[in-house]
C-alpha cells in the first residue's frame, strides 16, 4: 500500500488560530478538512505538504443557519452528508442537495465537508497518478515537471476542476468570506475560481474561507446535473448548474455554469444572453445549448472520450433547462 | 428431467461455507494479515520505462539508509521462470532488459515499509532506449528490436494454424459467408485483495513461502527451480485468495524476490503489491482484434466457419501459448461447426503482461460469434433464439476440432431464458431504445492436460478419520473465494454421512497436502471432487466392512447420514460415525485414504490437441435488457435472465452466486473496463488505479435471475461441472444484441461505451467496429490440416506430432 509521508500536524480550536498557524508556517503548510482528497494525494506524492492545519476542532466553521433576509449561512466545516440530509435545505436548494448528494460515496461524505469540495484540487489522469507513475512520464506541469502533457505546447496547466458544488455555488450568486492576518475578504463564488489548473483558486495559501453565503433565491428554479460513469464515486466529466428566474413566461434572469471541463466552473455567458427576454421554447433551449457546446474545450485528461464529452455539453445544457421548465409547472 | 437423481443429503443444498463465519467476522487470515517477529518489507523497484536495456543499476545509495537490510538485483536471480515449459522468460527481476512500465528491476527489504519506499526511489538505473512498439498490428511488422529473443519470429510470439475438414469448400457451399471484423479489449482481474507474499527460511534452510496464489504447486516448480533449492526444501502455502480470476495463479517474481531476501536476511520478507503493481502484474484478458468468416446457409445453419485472432500478449509469455489456441478451441462445442479452420498470431508489445482471466481466452471469440450469429438471424429475419435451437452440438458427440461432448443441457438454458424474458414477444418488438438480445456460451470444466507434460493425477485428496467423529481432509486445491474449501468438504460429508463442520479442511499446502494443480480452468470442483469422492468412498468401505461385522449386517446394507452408520432396512440398528471409525481403527489400523483423478485422454491426436479438450461442458445462455439513451448513448443494463447448465449443484447458494458474479464482471467487461496505454505518452498505463480504471458497482448491477439446469455429466462428480468462468461469457455478446435490438446498431466492439453507440448511430453503415484485420502471415508450413470424425479422420494431423520429442522438450 501507498503510506503517507511524515507531517506535523495542528488541530487548533479558532479560526484565528488556523490563520496564524498557517502565516507562521508558509506555502509549505495545508489545511486539512475532511482529508478525502488530500491524503490520497499526498500517498501519490503529489501533494507533500510538510505541516497540517486541522479544521476538525474549529467548530465556528461548522453549521448551517438561515438569515432574515432568506440567506443561508453554511459552515465550510460541515460534512456533505449533513447537508444532503437538511430537509430544509433539500427543499429550498434542491440543486445543491443534487450536487453534494452526487459526491463521491457516503462513506467519503460523512468526512467530506462542502469548504474541501469547493477547495477541490484540480484533476487530471497525468496529474492523480502516484510518484512512480509520474516518473515515466517524467513528470508534468502541475507537479515535478515542465509538461503539461494534455496538450504539450500548452504554457498552462489545464488539469479539471471537478468540485460539484463549485458551479451550483456559482449559479446561486454565492459569496464566500475569507480571513487571513490582512483582514477578512469576502468574495463572489463567481471570482473564486481560475481558469488555471495550478493556480486554480483566488483564495490565497494563508487565506482560510471561514463562510458560505447563498442569497435567497426568490422564485427562481435551479438544477444540477452530472455527467459520469458511474452513479457513485466518480468525479464529473461534465457538470451543469442552472438557474431561471421567470418574470410571467418569459427568463428574466439565467445563471448556467458548465464545470468538469476545463480548470475553472464556467459561465455560458452566450447561452445565458441567448435565454433571457425568451420563453422557454424548445427552440430557445436547443439555441441556449447550441451556444454552451460551442466554446467548450473538454481535454484528454478525465474518463470518456473527450470529443463525446463536448457533444454531452449540449444534451445536457438543454436537459438541465428542460428540467427546470417542468419545475416551473408544478 | 427423466432420469431420477439420488436422495442426496447435502448435495445441491444450501448449507453456508464451511469458511463463511470466519470471512464474515474478518477472522479469516489473508497474506498480507501475517506478521511474523522481525519480518522486513519488502518494495520493488520498477522501470519507468517501456522497453530499454539495463546499462547500470546502482544500488549504493539504497544500501546506505538506516534500516536497509538488503537491496537485490537480477544477476542474483539469474534463472529464468514462466508458468508454461515453453515460455520460460521471465526473470524475477530484469537482467539485461526492461520491456514496459511496471517491470521489476530491483528489490529492497527494509525494517519498516517507509524507508523500504525510500530505498526504492534511491536506487539509480540507466537505461539505453530500444523502440518500443505497442500495438500487435505494429509488432507483427517486426520493425523494432524484437522484446524477446524467442518465438516464432520477431515479435510473434506464436502462429497457429489449424483446419478441420475443408472450410474453403464448405464456405464455397454456404448461401452466404459472413464476415466480420471484431475488437475485444484488454481488462484486468480487478481482484480486491491485491498480491501479497511472505517469506520465511527456518535454521534447517527449509524456505516457507504464504502467498496469495491460485496455483501453490506451480508456484513451487518455479520457486525451486530459480532458488536453485531442492523443492523438498520449499513450502508454499498458499493464502485464501480476496479474489484470484486468474490474476495470482502465475509464479509472480514478487513472490520469488521475497524468498530470495529472506535467504539473505535470515529474517521473514513480506511483500504486499500497491494497486498499481497489480495492474503492472495483471495477466488479465487479452486485447484481442478477430474475424471470422461464417458460411451459413438461408435457414441460418453454420456450414463452415474460418476464425482468425491476432492477440495482444503485451510483454511477457505467461499462459499465452494456451490463450491463443483457446481463442480458437471453444467455437465448436455450442452449435454443429462441420468443418472449422482456425489461425491465431499472439504478439509481443511493451505492455503489462496478459494471461488468464476468467474465460481464458474464449469470451473474445464467443463475443465475435454470437454477435455474428445474431447479424444472420437478422439478415435472414430469423428468431435468434430458435436458430440457436436448431443447431445445437448433440451431447454424446465429437465436435469438428476433436473436442469430445458429455452431457449437453444448452437447449434447456435457451429454453428457461427465453421464456422467463418473455424474448419471442418482446425481440424486435420493444420501443426504441429498449431491447433484448440473447447470446450462448460454453466452458470446460478443467483443462485435459496440465501445464507441463506428464502423466500424474490433477488431483489429489488425503483423508484421515479421527476417533473422535472427526474428518481430515488434505488437499492441494485453493480456496480464492468461489467455495471450493467447502465443495470439498461437501463431497466428503455427503459420503461419509457427517456433519459437513465436523470436516477439517487443510488446504494449498505443498509440504501438507497431495497435489491438486490449482484454481484455474474451471478444474477444482469436478477434479478435486471426484478425488474427494475416492477417498471418502475408500475410507466409508474400511467403515462399512468393520461396522457390518459388528451389527452382523451385509456392508453394502449400511446407510451413512447424521453422523450414524445404520442398517437401511432396519434403521434402529446402528453406531455413530465415531464408534464406527473406532470399529473399523481396531480392525485395520489408522483410518487413511487417499483419492486421485486423471482426467480421460483427448481423442485428439494432433499438435495444439492439449487446449479444448475436458472432461465435460458447462453452457450458459443468457437474455440481457438494454435501455439505451439515443442522445448519449449511455446503456442502462435493465435485467439479465441466465440459464446455466450446472449438471448437479454441489453447493446451490454457491452455484448461484458464482453465476451472479460472472453477470456481474462481464458486464463491467461489456460496458467499460479497459486496460488502456498511452503509447504516445511513453507507455503508461492510464488509469491504474480503482477510481479510475472504471468497473461496475452495486448500483450499476441489474435484477439478475439465475436458472440451473441440472443434467448430471458422468464425469463430474455427482454429476456437476463448472460454474466459475462459462456463465461470464454470453454476458458481453448478449449486451451487444441487446444494444442492436434498442437501436438497430453494431458495436461490435468491446466494451460498448457511450461515444462508441453515438458513432455507430451517425455512420452510414449503423456500425462501429474495426474494419481492418492484418494479414497473419501464415505459410504453408504452419497450417495443419485434420480430417473430422465425419470425414472419417483418426484425430491425428497432416504434419506429424512427436509427443517424445515434446516431452523432451518440456521436461518437468
Amino acid at each position: 500500500m501507498m503510506r503517507l509521508p511524515a507531517f506535523a500536524y495542528h488541530a487548533p480550536n479558532s479560526a484565528r488560530e488556523v490563520v496564524e498557524i498557517l502565516a507562521g508556517e508558509g506555502p509549505s503548510a495545508s489545511i486539512v478538512a475532511g482529508g478525502t482528497d488530500l491524503f490520497p494525494n499526498m500517498k501519490r506524492r503529489h501533494q507533500t505538504p510538510k505541516t497540517l492545519v486541522s479544521l476538525q476542532d474549529v467548530d465556528e466553521l461548522r453549521g448551517v443557519s438561515w438569515q432574515s433576509d432568506g440567506s443561508l449561512r453554511i459552515g465550510p466545516g460541515e460534512i456533505l452528508r449533513a447537508l444532503e440530509r437538511d430537509a430544509d435545505i433539500g427543499n429550498r436548494l434542491p440543486a445543491l442537495v443534487a450536487a453534494v448528494r452526487s459526491i463521491s460515496t457516503p462513506v467519503l461524505r460523512n468526512m467530506g465537508t462542502i469548504g474541501g469540495n469547493l477547495c477541490l484540487d484540480t484533476r487530471c489522469n497525468y496529474y492523480n497518478q502516484n510518484y512512480e507513475w509520474r516518473r515515466a512520464i517524467n513528470f508534468c506541469l502541475k507537479c515535478d515537471g515542465d509538461t503539461c502533457w494534455v496538450a504539450p505546447g500548452s504554457k498552462v496547466c489545464w488539469a479539471v476542476n471537478s468540485s460539484d458544488t463549485a458551479p451550483v455555488m456559482m449559479a446561486l450568486g454565492a459569496k464566500l468570506r475569507l480571513i487571513s492576518p490582512r483582514g477578512t475578504r469576502e468574495v463572489d463564488a463567481q471570482d473564486f475560481f481560475q481558469n488555471d489548473g495550478i493556480d486554480y483558486l483566488a483564495k490565497k495559501p494563508d487565506e482560510l474561507l471561514t463562510d458560505i453565503e447563498i442569497p435567497d433565491q426568490g422564485k427562481s428554479r435551479s438544477v444540477y446535473l452530472k455527467l459520469r460513469r458511474r452513479d457513485a464515486f466518480d468525479f464529473p466529466v461534465l457538470g451543469v448548474a442552472a438557474r431561471i428566474e421567470l418574470d410571467g413566461e418569459v427568463v428574466k434572469n439565467a445563471d448556467i455554469v458548465i464545470n468538469a471541463v476545463s480548470p475553472a466552473p464556467t459561465r455560458a455567458n452566450a447561452s445565458e444572453k441567448a435565454l433571457i427576454g425568451k420563453k422557454m421554447s424548445d427552440d430557445v433551449l436547443a439555441e441556449a445549448a447550441l451556444l454552451a457546446y460551442k466554446p467548450s474545450k473538454p481535454l484528454d485528461n478525465t474518463d470518456f472520450e473527450y470529443a463525446w464529452r463536448k457533444k454531452m455539453v449540449k444534451v445536457y445544457v438543454r436537459r438541465a433547462l428542460e428540467h427546470i421548465r417542468s419545475s416551473f409547472l408544478i | 428431467m427423466s432420469q431420477k437423481k439420488p436422495n442426496y443429503n447435502l448435495i445441491g443444498k444450501s448449507p453456508r461455507k464451511v469458511d463463511g463465519l470466519s470471512k464474515c467476522t474478518g477472522v479469516t487470515k489473508f497474506a498480507d494479515d501475517l506478521e511474523l517477529p522481525r519480518m522486513l518489507f519488502c518494495k520493488i523497484h520498477r522501470s519507468h520505462v517501456a522497453h530499454a536495456r539495463i546499462v547500470s543499476i546502482d544500488t549504493s545509495a539504497a544500501e546506505k539508509i538506516p534500516g536497509v537490510k538488503a537491496v537485490l538485483t537480477g544477476k542474483s536471480l539469474p534463472i529464468s521462470f514462466g508458468i508454461l515449459p515453453v515460455s520460460q522468460d521471465e526473470h524475477a527481476l530484469c537482467l539485461d532488459k526492461v520491456r514496459f512500465v511496471g517491470d521489476p528491476v530491483a528489490a529492497v527489504a527494509a525494517i519498516d515499509e517507509d524507508i523500504a519506499f525510500d530505498a526504492i526511489n534511491a536506487i539509480k538505473v540507466e537505461y539505453e532506449p530500444l523502440d518500443p512498439v505497442f500495438e500487435p498490428e505494429e509488432a507483427l511488422k517486426n520493425e523494432v528490436p524484437p522484446i524477446h529473443d524467442y518465438g516464432d519470429d520477431g515479435n510473434v510470439h506464436k502462429r497457429v494454424s489449424m483446419e478441420f475438414g475443408d472450410v474453403e469448400k464448405s464456405l464455397a457451399d454456404s448461401d452466404e459467408v459472413f464476415e466480420d471484423i471484431f475488437f475485444y479489449e484488454g481488462n484486468t482481474h480487478l481482484a480486491m485483495e491485491q498480491h501479497s507474499s511472505l517469506a520465511w527460511m527456518d535454521p534447517d534452510s527449509r524456505i516457507t513461502i504464504w502467498s496469495s496464489t491460485q496455483t501453490p504447486h506451480y508456484l513451487h516448480r518455479a520457486a525451486a527451480k530459480v532458488l536453485e533449492m531442492p523443492p523438498s526444501r520449499v513450502r508454499i502455502v498458499a493464502c485464501p485468495n480476496g479474489g484470484g480470476f486468474g490474476g495470482k495463479s502465475d509464479p509472480f517474481n514478487h513472490e520469488i524476490v521475497v524468498a530470495k531476501l529472506a535467504k539473505m536476511t535470515n529474517r521473514p520478507v513480506k511483500v504486499t503489491l500497491t494497486r498499481e503493481e497489480v495492474f503492472y502484474c495483471h495477466r488479465g484478458r487479452h486485447p484481442v482484434l478477430m474475424r471470422s468468416k461464417m458460411g451459413v446457409k438461408k435457414d441460418g445453419t453454420i456450414q463452415g466457419l474460418h476464425f482468425e485472432t491476432l492477440l495482444d500478449g503485451g510483454s511477457y509469455g505467461s499462459y499465452g501459448v494456451a490463450s491463443t489456441y483457446y481463442t480458437g478451441a471453444l467455437q465448436t462445442v455450442t452449435y454443429k461447426v462441420p468443418t472449422y479452420r482456425f489461425d491465431g498470431v499472439r504478439a509481443f508489445t511493451n505492455k503489462a503482461p496478459c494471461g488468464p482471466k476468467r474465460g481464458h481466452g474464449t469470451p473474445q471469440p464467443r463475443f465475435g460469434m454470437e454477435v455474428q450469429l445474431d447479424k444472420v438471424a437478422a439478415k435472414y429475419g430469423l428468431n435468434p433464439a430458435t436458430l440457436r435451437l436448431s443447431m445445437m452440438q448433440p451431447k454424446d458427440s465429437i465436435t469438428a476440432n476433436w473436442l469430445r461432448i458429455g452431457s449437453m443441457g444448452l437447449s434447456r438454458c435457451i429454453e428457461k431464458v427465453v421464456e422467463g424474458s418473455d424474448f419471442n414477444n418482446r425481440h424486435g418488438k420493444l420501443p426504441r431504445g429498449s431491447g433484448v438480445g440473447i447470446a450462448c456460451s460454453s466452458y470446460i470444466c478443467g483443462a485435459g492436460l496440465p501445464i507441463y507434460w506428464n502423466n500424474l493425477p490433477h488431483s489429489g485428496v488425503q483423508l484421515k478419520c479421527d476417533r473422535g467423529g472427526g474428518v481430515a481432509v488434505f488437499c492441494g486445491e485453493t480456496d480464492i473465494g468461489q467455495g471450493s474449501d467447502t465443495v470439498l468438504a461437501t463431497c466428503v460429508a455427503e459420503v461419509l454421512g457427517v456433519d459437513l463442520y465436523d470436516i477439517r479442511i487443510v488446504a494449498g499446502d505443498t509440504d501438507l497436502t497431495p497435489v491438486d494443480l490449482g484454481s484455474y480452468s474451471s478444474r477444482v470442483t469436478l477434479m478435486m471432487g471426484n478425488a474427494a469422492i475416492q477417498a471418502a468412498e475408500r475410507a466409508r468401505e474400511l467403515l462399512a466392512k468393520a461396522v457390518g461385522e459388528k451389527l452382523e449386517v451385509p456392508g453394502s446394507r449400511l446407510g451413512f447420514a447424521e453422523n450414524r452408520i445404520f442398517d437401511v432396512e432396519n434403521t434402529e440398528t446402528g453406531v455413530t460415525f465415531a464408534e464406527g471409525v473406532v470399529l473399523a481403527e481396531s480392525k485395520f489400523g489408522t483410518i487413511g485414504t487417499v483419492g486421485s483423478y486423471t482426467p480421460p485422454p483427448s481423442p485428439g491426436r494432433f499438435r495444439g490437441h492439449g487446449v479444448g479438450p475436458s472432461p465435460a461442458y458447462s453452457y450458459s445462455a443468457a437474455v440481457v435488457e438494454v435501455s439505451v439513451d439515443e442522445e448519449t448513448g449511455m446503456i442502462t443494463v435493465d435485467k439479465v435472465w441466465i440459464g446455466h447448465d450446472i449438471g448437479q449443484s454441489i453447493n446451490e447458494t454457491l452455484v448461484i452466486g458464482q453465476v451472479e458474479g460472472s453477470v456481474y464482471m462481464g458486464l463491467g467487461e461489456a460496458l467499460m473496463e479497459e486496460m488502456t496505454y498511452r503509447g504516445n505518452r511513453f507507455g503508461v498505463h492510464k488509469i491504474p488505479s480503482l477510481l479510475d480504471y472504471k468497473s461496475p458497482t452495486t448500483k450499476e448491477m441489474p435484477e439478475v435471475v439465475t436458472y440451473l439446469i441440472e443434467e448430471p455429466d458422468e464425469n463430474g462428480p455427482f454429476g456437476a461441472k463448472e460454474v466459475g468462468q462459462g456463465p461470464l461469457l454470453p454476458i458481453m455478446p448478449a449486451v451487444a444484441n441487446a444494444v442492436y435490438d434498442a437501436l438497430g446498431v453494431r458495436v461490435d466492439e468491446v466494451p460498448i461505451t457511450p461515444a462508441k453507440v453515438l458513432k455507430a448511430l451517425s455512420n452510414k453503415d449503423l456500425r462501429h467496429g474495426p474494419t481492418r484485420f492484418p494479414d497473419l502471415k501464415i505459410t504453408e508450413q504452419d497450417r495443419m490440416r485434420v480430417k473430422t470424425q465425419e470425414e472419417g479422420g483418426d484425430g491425428r494431423s497432416d504434419k506429424p506430432f512427436d509427443r517424445k520429442k515434446k516431452k523432451e522438450a518440456v521436461k518437468p
